[in-house]
């Protein structure tokens, strides 16, 4: 029964997305009490919140419009800290990119970091079928995202309120390590990981978040070059 | 202090682009045989983006202006080393914050 299993992995997703809300939850608090901060008025915060859906971007467009940087630099910086979402964009479509074009859609509207990494490792170690895949990564996003638009609104109006100590700041960092670490594994996927954190920490004093692409394509080569090598050896 | 146009293009031009972009595979690639050396690449996507985009925060954290910090550091070296071993990305998650708590009230 077809139906039945898209049902079950629609509520795997639900549980398996729930943890991450409590990494959402600083992160989205962080941005709205930052972006009343900067003058946006609680339209804008939730306007922001839904539009854009993204964190780390819409941290560094409102960083860019505080510091009274141009409109258009600060649509750019934010744009720039988004093009890593390009790269989860391939990497799933081999999966999913025959499925319909209106759940392709509405996938592209949800593809948060969380939600892309724990579908995308759901995809490699399983056989499914198209409903399945969607059916997971729509419990996923209906499990993720109403979490970041509720604590957005919660972080605008709370603002000061919420104690100076509270290390939001980290949250995020946690949350990509946790991530990243499980789908670690094998000798070419530990050597893309280490190559593509010495890459980025080297460039991390360029503009725009480039520190990302540079380590993105470094740690990609350098994953796949390890694993050609690794494939003649056994040859 | 920026006017409420200013903001509000900002906000709808960032949607705009950001959606595009998270659109662009997914949609056009649909009925395309993806490469056998693109999948390749594609393959190392999630373990180098992901580090790439928390390495300089975790060793530079903006919370203390830049300065290596060593609750953070080994907070986030306790949650890979806890994805590492249980193969689970929301109990490293859940790991990693309980890590940060204990080495922050240490340190």
């Amino acid at each position: 029964m077809p139906t039945n299993h898209s049902a079950q992995l629609f509520r795997r997703g639900l549980r398996d997305g729930a943890p991450f809300n409590l990494a959402s939850i600083p992160f989205s608090l962080l941005f709205g009490v930052v972006a009343v901060e900067a003058g946006f008025d609680l339209a804008q915060v939730m306007g922001m919140s839904f539009i854009v859906i993204a964190g780390a971007s819409s941290l560094t467009a409102i960083q860019l419009l505080g510091d009274n940087a141009p409109a258009a630099m600060a649509v750019l910086a934010g744009a720039a800290v988004n093009l890593r979402m390009a790269m989860y964009s391939a990497s799933l479509a081999p999966h999913i990119s025959a499925g319909p074009l209106s759940w392709r859609m509405g996938a592209a509207y949800f593809l948060v970091d969380h939600v892309y990494a724990m579908a995308l490792a759901d995809y490699e170690t399983h056989q499914r079928t198209m409903r399945e895949k969607f059916a997971y990564f729509f419990g996923l996003a209906l499990v993720v995202c109403p979490f970041w638009y509720v604590f957005c609104y919660l972080g605008a109006v709370l603002g000061s309120a919420i104690p100076e100590e509270w290390p939001l700041d980290f949250a995020g960092a946690i949350m990509f390590t946790a991530l990243a670490a499980p789908m670690i594994r094998g000798r070419p996927a530990v050597i893309a990981a280490a190559v593509a954190v010495g890459a980025a920490l080297l460039s991390s004093g360029l503009p725009y978040s480039l520190h990302l692409v540079v380590g993105a394509l470094a740690g990609m080569s350098a994953g796949a070059w390890a694993e050609i090598r690794g494939e003649r050896r056994h040859a | 202090m920026r006017d409420d146009l200013t903001i509000w293009s900002v906000i709808v031009a960032l949607g705009i682009i950001t959606y595009l972009i998270r659109f662009s595979f997914i949609g056009f690639m649909s009925g395309r045989e993806t490469p056998p050396w693109a999948l390749r690449l594609l393959r190392f996507v999630p373990v180098s983006v992901l580090p790439a985009l928390v390495a300089p925060a975790i060793v530079w954290p903006q919370a203390t202006g830049g300065e290596m910090d060593p609750a953070r550091l080994l907070a986030a070296l306790a949650t890979l080393a806890a994805g590492a071993w249980s193969r689970s990305a929301p109990l490293a998650f859940l790991a990693g914050l309980g890590a940060l708590a204990i080495f922050l009230n240490i340190f």
